[in-house]
């Protein structure tokens, strides 16, 4: 054990306060009966009630859903050929263009990507509503998962590939059968990301949004211009609430792996002396 | 009636399983494999010895259809392959980090090529079957490659290279990752194996203790060429050049001017040394410069001059390296070059000739060294 310190304890305070007070106290209002935001009238989850009869809301979270889901799908499979390319081409003129070409919405003001598929969408007369705001999201998390994968695919044996083709794989049987299978990891965090990237994005899906679908993002701020409400509280503890089960299992499942991985090895140690 | 001896490429009458002719292989601007030509027969266990960058590995994989070749042709079987994919080559290969697929259990990973040909399922267990059996992994099938040793892993490796029963097999450095112990007991193993299922192995090593054991046939290459093709005995007594000589084993090289005589020549190499005797049908060109290759282990070491012996010289033991069995004794020359001279330890150590500064005698027949031009 290490000793304890006051100028540890002071200090992993205060970063932990800096970093979550503004939550506890939103997740304590959600709590208040009274509808005045900042009077503290007693415990009551009657917001949560209101929360569920609130179809514009209900709507709305529908909405992000189905796009979180749809663009992260997309964004994958489109960032895991990407990388694929990108890592497997090997040299060519052009390459680091190319690459950077990849990186570069990383960097791009949210702003000026969201405007620029905004006149993309009115130029080729495409409606705006739910198929834009998923092709929106497809086209920024599609590079985070192009990075995500691709940092693995450095590090992946290539002889692995090509043990594959000389046991008769043709070359797409040998990616579906052993490259996808060890990277899927890496596949599935870069999914992830994309996924949370979506279920949060304001800025572009603000762009690319119509009349026709709206997304909770977008509902709670345009909600909040017209003064804070309980029930938008309560709806933000709901969001914290998913966010905090999805990491810690996340994070829980990735553990039990390694974990377990270690293990095995540490048996076929033992095993073979 | 004895045994016929395997020496398929001293027969005319016999194909070839691969053959390569005027091969060329040029990366950029770096020539990996110049202009080679070379056979390799069927049921030979063929070993291709280099130091790294001499493009034997790229050979091996110009054979499994990783590498395009630049110029030439590769036949196997007496088919062009150079249009043929690797998945569609009767060739499997064994790779030198193994790549076991870690997803896939040992049992999974032998039958992984075994699925490919769609086979029906009992076929396909029992010849994974046969491989376990083969390579001793029958109680392992069930674990993870992770889940196993470094001599299983190679093992498996090897049991699934082989389950396609393939014409050809390549092993890049199959027992690089292995220690020495294991590595030497792999080795017999792996001629067994090569033996019972009659197929060609073809291996790359740097290693050439390795080569001389299992190959039938060692190719000594250096960038990019072929330098000696021979069986390890072949490459070992009679080697063609200094290179080759020196890179395998340990040898004594004299370099001196030679004169005609008899069945041989005699090489002066210092002022106020005696000439050294050589028999060879080898003929000198016109510079008569040339190179004395000695074994240590067939320079005898005395205290006295031995009577009647062809080569005789003089020196001081400047180093003793003992080896347990063997000692290898650096002698001096008046001149200051080292001979090294390999005697084997009969003796209790306590009881040994020889020590730092002793005044010795070297000798050696007229048939121990090689007269070599380059």
């Amino acid at each position: 054990m290490r000793r304890f310190s006051w100028f540890n304890a002071t200090s992993l305070t205060l970063g932990f306060a800096f970093l979550y007070i503004p939550m506890i106290i939103l997740i304590l209002y959600s709590f208040n009966a009274s509808k005045l935001v900042t009077v503290w009238a007693g415990f009551s989850t009657r917001w949560y009630g209101e929360l569920l009869q609130n179809e514009a809301f209900l709507n709305a979270a529908w909405v992000t859903l189905k796009v979180a889901v749809a663009s992260s799908t997309i964004a994958t499979v489109l960032g895991t050929m990407a990388a694929y390319v990108m890592v497997r081409a090997g040299r060519f003129s052009g390459r680091t263009l190319f690459s950077g070409m990849i990186y570069a919405p990383l960097v791009m003001p949210e702003v000026i990507t969201g405007l620029s598929l905004l006149l993309l969408f009115i130029g080729i007369g495409l409606d705006r509503g739910i198929v834009t705001i998923i092709l929106a999201h497809t086209t920024f998390s599609m590079c985070y998962v192009s990075v995500v994968v691709s940092s693995r695919l450095v590090s992946f044996d290539r002889s692995l590939e090509e043990a594959a083709l000389d046991l008769g794989c043709s070359p797409f049987e040998a990616f579906r059968l052993v490259t996808l299978p060890i990277i899927a990891p890496a596949v599935i965090s870069g999914w992830l990301l994309a996924f949370t990237l979506s279920l949060d994005d304001l800025v572009i899906a603000s762009f690319t949004s119509g009349p026709s679908a709206t997304t909770l993002p977008i509902k709670i701020f345009s909600a909040v211009r017209l003064g804070v409400s309980p029930e938008i509280n309560a709806l933000s503890t709901i969001m914290i609430a998913i966010v905090t089960v999805a990491v810690i299992t996340a994070s829980f499942v990735s553990k039990r792996a390694s974990v377990r991985q270690q293990a095995e090895e540490k048996a076929a140690v033992r095993a073979t002396g | 009636m004895t045994e016929p001896v395997f020496a398929p490429w001293d027969d005319p009458n016999e194909k070839p399983l691969i053959e390569f002719k005027n091969v060329t292989k040029r990366f950029g601007d770096f020539t990996a494999i110049d202009d080679l030509t070379l056979d390799i027969y069927e049921r030979e266990f063929f070993a291709l010895l280099g130091p790294s960058g001499c493009g034997k590995t790229t050979m091996m994989r110009m054979l499994a259809g990783f590498e395009t070749i630049t110029e030439g042709t590769i036949l196997l079987s007496g088919k062009n392959i150079a249009r043929v994919p690797p998945n569609r080559r009767a060739v499997n290969m064994m790779f030198q980090s193994y790549a076991l697929f870690p997803h896939l259990t040992v049992w999974d990973n032998i039958a992984f090529g075994l699925k490919r040909e769609k086979l029906p399922k009992d076929q396909i267990e029992a010849r994974v079957q046969e491989m376990l059996k083969l390579t001793r992994l029958e109680k392992f099938s069930k674990r993870k490659p992770h889940q196993i040793s470094g001599g299983q892993r190679q093992r498996v490796a090897l049991a699934r290279s082989l389950a396609k029963a393939p014409k050809l097999l390549l092993l890049d450095e199959p027992l690089g990752a292995l220690d020495k112990k294991l590595r030497q007991d792999t080795q017999f193993e792996l001629m067994d194996i090569q033996e019972k299922t009659g197929t060609t192995f073809v291996i790359v090593t740097h290693d050439q203790e390795e080569a001389m054991t299992v190959a039938s046939r060692v190719a000594v290459m250096d960038e990019g060429r072929l330098i000696q093709v021979a069986t390890p005995a072949g490459i070992y007594e009679m080697p063609n050049t200094v290179y080759v000589a020196d890179f395998i084993g340990d040898v004594n090289i004299i370099e001196g001017h030679g004169t005609k005589t008899g069945d041989g020549y005699d090489v002066t190499f210092a002022e106020g040394q005696p000439a050294l005797h050589a028999k060879t049908d080898a003929q000198l060109g016109e510079a008569a410069r040339c190179y004395l290759a000695i074994r240590p282990e067939k320079v005898t070491i005395s205290a006295e001059r031995p009577d009647g012996a062809v080569n005789v010289v003089q020196g001081t033991i400047h180093d003793i390296a003992y080896l347990g069995n063997l000692s290898t004794y650096h002698v001096e020359l008046p001149t200051g070059q080292i001979l090294k001279a390999q005697a084997a330890n009969t003796r209790r150590l306590s009881r040994r000739s020889f020590t730092w500064e002793d005044k010795v005698w070297l000798s050696w027949t007229d048939t121990a060294a090689v007269v070599l031009e380059r």
